[in-house]
């Protein structure tokens, strides 16, 4: 059992982080092409409208009360003189209703990927992967959440969060984690599962969130010269900023015409 | 989908492997979506020619418009077409609603293309363009569109859409602009005047400050030569006969069309007068068979104005080359009423009637852009590792065009580099593990054996 407890808690989680580290950039480096969302609301858009933001926005949520419930220790809030209720109450509404929104939301998708014959058609092997474990990481989750708070007796910001910082500082506490109730172990391990699949799947459309649009001119201009090899040791690519930026007083630019006459 | 139509194929298979029988096997249709049979509904080009026009006459937002001064008596319409492509607008409204910036003008010759690397499927692009040229490939999640054939234009040919045009009435020319006048032109405040504003940032390249500004700049001299003899320039800017398609999307489009003059020299000799005359054409503007307010909206956000002056130009032209046929003598007031002499409309007639594919074609090839350099900057786009361009035998893009003219003061261009030639020297040939089959020995897979090197 305490090698069980070693390998799950303590070996695992650096396996999972150099494969979602190092498979994220293979997929960067050689299938750049291939990282999309694949979406299917060509096929079925009515479903997808609602279930597709309750999810995301859901998903974006509970990502942020992970962040909080993670990384920020208890004596900090302690410091800050929030008291233990009220912060159990607010993961409570807050975190419980995210998942709720998360886990209504991937169901009408996974209803809907199932059931729409197109969308099936369309959906690939590692999708047939990814929702079985996507929705386990969900559910277990809300049911830790929900059954957590009711009960008080486990409080996870002394267990789990110990454990998951302490991996990053290299040194894991692997009984902080081996104490914890089952329902965490089953989070923590499809969450595992989760990131090990995240390169490899379509999950891989998380970084493609368009930071660089708040930044950038509207109009993009590229030089011809300055094409992105799709190959290995390109790493050049950037786009030459706006017209103004480059300050051309006269670009060229061809036109065509049509003619007809009756 | 329902909006667009679902993409189908027939089961050809039943032809041949049909039991034998009384009937003569058919090829049932199937949805390419799902694979199922699907009863064939709509399709591309599916309303063409009239189809379904009764059905679609009632939501053509144009006529909804005009429809004040237009009768519907649809059988008395005069039908044209209007083939449209991507207009690779001066002020892309899909490169702007890109969230990933993947979709980028060519500084060199404002080509707008989909970078599909770093295309994420967002879509914005599809609800963005308000000429509806992009589109979703739904089996690679990714935004397609027209690439205005751009390893043949760097090469100097055209189109593949204007080179099979059997009407041949596509004209390719290269426009000289200033970029930095496109955002104030394209937010001038009344619709009508977004026609002017983008003439307005077109440059003269006539004009010696002109040229010199625009070498200075980086634009090659014989692309300006180019734009000097370019067909688009004069139907635009000197003959002013082109119009832009929809300016008041105010995406600053570069196709532009000239207005189809309606059969009206029928339908004047019909009433008892001489059609081919300049002051009767003039008259019968005004009650062609497509009412010039229609086509004002389509070309000139509602500005009847421009249109009428091009239709008037096409009128006075065949008042003017019919007199020039039949030998009588020129009558120069006909080319003043429309604001041209003689000569002019002349050289614009042999531009429209008689133009041989070097005058409608006048394409600089890239090139020269980057004579003297060599490198990157040479050689088709689509030589890219693994790319479409890559031939099998090394014979590079050479197969597919025609060999780029060297221009006077270039360095050899790359494709000059001989049988075999197709990586430039120094450059450590790549092989891309991912796309090997396993099979067989790839080229450069590893360093040649001395016997090899000869």
């Amino acid at each position: 059992m305490k090698h069980l407890n070693i390998t799950l808690w303590g070996v695992l989680p650096y396996l999972v982080l150099l494969l979602f580290v190092a498979g994220s950039a293979w997929r960067y480096r050689y299938d750049r092409f291939g990282i999309t969302t694949r979406s299917s609301q060509l096929h079925e858009s009515r479903l997808l409208r609602v279930a597709s933001p309750l999810f995301h926005v859901g998903l974006l949520l509970v990502v942020g009360g992970h962040v909080i419930g993670l990384v920020v220790p208890e004596s900090l809030t302690e410091r800050l003189m929030i008291p233990e209720s009220a912060y159990r109450a607010n993961a409570l509404a807050v975190g419980g209703t995210a998942g709720l929104a998360a886990v209504a939301g991937l169901a009408v998708l996974v209803w809907r990927r199932l059931r729409t014959r197109a969308v099936r058609i369309s959906s690939r092997p590692s999708d047939r992967a990814l929702y079985p474990v996507l929705a386990v990481v969900l559910v277990a989750g809300l049911v830790a959440t929900l059954a957590g708070s009711r009960s008080g007796d486990y409080d996870y910001r002394l267990g789990v969060s110990v454990w998951f910082r302490s991996l990053f500082a290299l040194d894991p506490d692997v009984t902080a984690m081996s104490d914890a109730p089952l329902t965490f172990q089953i989070h923590t391990l499809a969450g595992m599962a989760l990131f090990a699949l995240w390169p490899f799947s379509r999950l891989m459309h998380a970084f493609a969130a368009p930071v660089g649009y708040l930044v950038r001119p509207y109009v993009v201009y590229r030089s011809r010269g300055s094409r992105v090899d799709p190959g290995p040791g390109s790493g050049n690519g950037g786009r030459s900023g706006s017209a103004r930026a480059a300050g051309r007083p006269a670009a060229a630019s061809h036109a065509f015409d049509g003619q007809r006459r009756g | 989908m329902d909006d667009y139509y679902e993409p189908w194929t027939y089961d050809y298979e039943n032809l041949t492997a049909a039991p034998l029988g009384d009937d003569v096997p058919t090829a049932p249709p199937r949805s390419l979506v799902d694979g199922r049979p699907t009863a064939v509904t709509g399709g591309p080009n599916w309303d063409d020619d009239l189809g379904g026009g009764p059905a679609h006459l009632a939501g053509d937002p144009v006529l909804r418009k005009v429809s004040d001064d237009v009768r519907l008596e649809y059988e008395n319409a005069f039908m044209f077409y209007l083939p449209r492509i991507c207009e690779h607008c001066l002020n892309p409204s899909c490169v702007a609603a890109c969230p990933s910036g993947a979709i980028y003008k060519r500084i060199e010759d404002g080509i707008v293309l989909v970078d599909q690397d770093r295309c994420r499927g967002w879509r914005m692009c599809v609800s963005g363009c308000p000429y509806k040229k992009i589109y979703f490939n739904h089996r690679t999640g990714k935004a397609e569109k027209c690439t205005f054939c751009y390893p043949r234009i760097e090469a100097g040919e055209p189109t593949v859409c204007s080179e099979t045009c059997v009407g041949r009435l596509r004209y390719l020319g290269v426009i000289l602009y200033d970029p930095d006048l496109v955002g104030e032109a394209a937010s001038v405040e009344d619709d009508r005047d977004l026609y002017r504003a983008q003439l307005g940032c077109f440059l003269d390249p006539d004009d010696p400050d002109v040229a010199a500004a625009a070498e200075a700049s980086g634009v090659p001299h014989d692309w300006i030569t180019a734009a000097r003899r370019s067909p688009v320039h004069a139907l635009i800017n000197r003959y002013r006969v082109a119009l832009p398609l929809h300016p008041e999307y105010r995406t600053m489009p570069m196709v532009w069309y000239i207005p189809p003059l309606s059969p009206i020299v029928d339908a004047l000799a019909g009433t008892g007068n001489d059609g081919e005359d300049a002051g009767n054409l003039f008259g019968a503007i005004d009650s062609l068979r497509i009412p010039v307010s229609y086509l004002a909206e389509l070309f000139t956000a509602g500005d009847p104005e421009p249109v009428r002056d091009s239709l008037r130009r096409l009128a006075a032209m065949r008042a003017h080359m019919r007199r020039a046929n039949l030998g009588e003598p020129e009558d120069p007031g006909i080319a003043r009423s429309v604001g041209m002499d003689t000569a002019e409309m002349q050289r614009m007639y042999r531009l429209l009637a008689l133009a041989k594919y070097e005058e409608r074609y006048v394409i600089p090839t890239a090139y020269s852009a980057a004579s003297g350099t060599g490198g990157d900057g040479c050689g088709c786009s689509l030589d890219t590792p693994g790319g479409p361009g890559m031939m099998p035998d090394g014979s590079s893009a050479d197969a597919f065009h025609a060999p780029p003219k060297p221009p006077p003061q270039a360095a050899e261009p790359v494709h000059a580099a001989g049988p075999g030639g197709d990586d430039p020297p120094g450059r450590p040939r790549r092989v891309n593990l991912l796309n090997w089959n396993g099979h067989g020995r790839p080229d450069g897979l590893f360093p040649p054996r001395p016997q090899e090197e000869t």
